[in-house]
């Protein structure tokens, strides 16, 4: 579907970390993170609770200011800016149209009296369509993707199931096709067949669109499925980082192993 | 003891001062909600607190007032804030929307075109149209000051969605100066092209909300709306049955348990002028076909 992407562009980073990281007071969240993701490609932040990988996607997607370190983003217009020094509007900007965020619960990331319809066209019309009958081809056009049946278009998303939801959060994010798509725990809370199918349709949006994605998760079945890197986190700090398979198959770290161990298995 | 037992207009010169800043800057910025420090008013909120303030710290002696309340002038809101302002301030009052300087209104504006030099004050229950979609102030207040808009027309959306047009009927989102979002109050839609350009200034209060706000005089007012669901006005298709006017805002009143209502202006002070200069409706109070959207 997309454009193979311009390979000099591909060169360059489109968000970069360095040395980021968050302290409570005198609790350090995260430290020392350093990085940086290219156009089109798949980052899976693993660990378990409180290891700080929610809040190392905070700090990425500037709703949370670092106390050390910075965060850089490659704009459209290819130039590389640091997210603290974005204005308030700018930075609201990027969220709704070169960024999506896809939250575990669904509820927090959806408007939940309002229909799927007008859910998938909020961000058009904060871009500025003015056209009912275009947006709502467009809503229709990315249920259509996401695998909810059109006819439900006009239900409001408290009456679909979690699955559903979820897909429909994705679309919501996707519509305004961003570059950068964050996730935090996007299977968290779906049983095991919905899990599937949302990690299917989501590995293959993201192949589509050309998708670089952060997914944190503590799930090391989707890491496996949905990335092409994996960052291992353990209080607050990156013990291992490499390719998945690499990662996953042949772990260094005491913890790394601990963590793949600890699967059970099939 | 020869002191009055009210300063005039009721308020105090402080509270008054107060009250003409917040409307000044309401005025610097159209359609931008202005905090200001409202107070008890000797009436209970929701029947005109905001509005009564804003009056008391406009009016001055010279000053003719008019009150309408759903276009009437003799409904008990309106008799009672017309008495509260003759007891208080001593100043005019009219039934006459032309002869008036100071209408404070209650969800209409009158049918007789406003001239320059006229203040329309409007009561005001919600002033933020963003409110239902977004319950957070603080979110809405921020959203106001980007000038993040979207969400308006996801109302909009969610109305055609579900009812296949536009049905917002009243309270319907305008944009100010091209830049503030507002809710004209709970003026029927009907209204909204009158703010649009007006010679006269219009100003808001919302009393238990605390907020003023204010289109001052020729600034644009546009209504919002989609290019394939465009602003429509909307009245009922009939004369009115009292002076067989065919341009204004009608209430219907129902004249019996059989069915029976008539349509009539729901500006008073409109319909009594025609009627005076001998125009002459049906007053026909047999069941009227309401016209289908479509």
């Amino acid at each position: 579907m997309a454009e193979p992407q311009d390979p000099m562009q591909d060169d360059q980073p489109l968000l970069v970390a360095e040395n980021v990281g968050k302290n409570y007071g005198r609790l350090t969240a995260c430290r020392d993170v350093s990085f940086a993701l290219y156009p089109g490609e798949v980052l899976a932040v693993v660990g378990e609770s409180g290891s700080g990988k929610s809040t190392l996607l905070q700090l990425l997607s500037a709703q949370l200011a670092p106390s050390a370190g910075r965060v850089s983003y490659r704009m459209r217009d290819g130039v590389l800016r640091d997210l603290a020094g974005l204005g308030e509007a700018e930075r609201r900007f990027l969220f709704r149209t070169d960024w999506g965020y896809v939250h575990q619960d669904a509820a927090q990331g959806l408007r939940m009296a309002v229909s799927a319809g007008a859910n998938v066209g909020e961000r058009l019309m904060a871009v500025g369509w003015n056209h009912y009958g275009r947006i709502r081809d467009t809503a229709s056009s990315w249920l259509e993707r996401v695998e909810i049946d059109t006819a439900r278009i006009d239900d409001a998303p408290r009456t679909y199931s979690g699955g559903m939801r979820q897909r429909l959060q994705i679309a919501r994010n996707l519509v305004t096709e961003p570059r950068l798509v964050f996730m935090d725990e996007p299977t968290g809370g779906l049983d095991v067949s919905v899990q599937a199918r949302l990690l299917d349709l989501m590995r293959n949006l993201v192949s589509e669109l050309g998708l670089a994605a952060i997914v944190v998760t503590h799930d090391l079945a989707v890491a496996r499925l949905l990335s092409h890197r994996v960052m291992v986190m353990k209080g607050g700090l990156v013990i291992e980082t490499g390719l998945t398979d690499q990662v996953l198959d042949d772990p260094r770290e005491p913890y790394t192993q601990l963590l793949v161990s600890s699967i059970l298995p099939a | 003891m020869n002191a009055p037992a009210y300063n005039f207009a009721y308020l105090d010169e402080q509270t008054k001062r107060m009250i003409r800043r917040a409307i000044l800057k309401a005025i610097a910025i159209p359609g931008y909600q202005v905090p200001f420090a409202s107070r008890e008013m000797p009436m209970p909120y929701g029947w005109g607190t905001g509005g009564v303030q804003v009056t008391a710290a406009i009016l001055g002696p010279q000053d003719v007032l008019k009150v309408i309340d759903q276009g009437s002038d003799d409904t008990t809101n309106a008799i009672s804030i017309r008495k509260f302002f003759g007891k208080t301030a001593g100043v005019a009052t009219t039934t006459s929307t032309t002869d008036a300087t100071v209408i404070q209104t209650r969800h209409r504006i009158p049918e007789a075109p406003l001239h320059a030099g006229q203040v329309l004050v409007y009561q005001v229950p919600i002033p933020e149209p963003l409110r239902f979609l977004e319950p957070r102030e603080t979110e809405t207040r921020r959203m106001h000051a980007l000038a993040e808009y979207g969400l308006m027309h996801v109302k909009l959306y969610e109305d055609i969605a579900r009812f296949g047009h536009i049905a917002t009927s009243y309270a319907y989102p305008v944009k100010v100066n091209a830049r503030y979002v507002m809710d004209p109050s709970p003026t029927p839609k009907f209204d909204n092209p009158k703010m649009d350009n007006c010679p006269a200034l219009q100003l808001f209060g919302a009393g238990r909300e605390k907020r003023i706000y204010a289109i001052p005089p020729h600034t644009d007012v546009v209504s919002l709306d989609f290019e394939d669901h465009p602003f429509t006005r909307y009245r009922f298709n009939a004369p009115c049955a009292l002076c067989g006017a065919g341009d204004s805002y009608l209430d219907e009143i129902v004249t019996d348990d059989k069915g029976g209502r008539m349509f009539v202006c729901s500006d008073t002070d409109y319909c009594e002028s025609r009627r005076l200069a001998g125009h002459r409706g049906s007053e026909s109070a047999a069941p009227h076909k309401e016209r289908a959207h479509g």
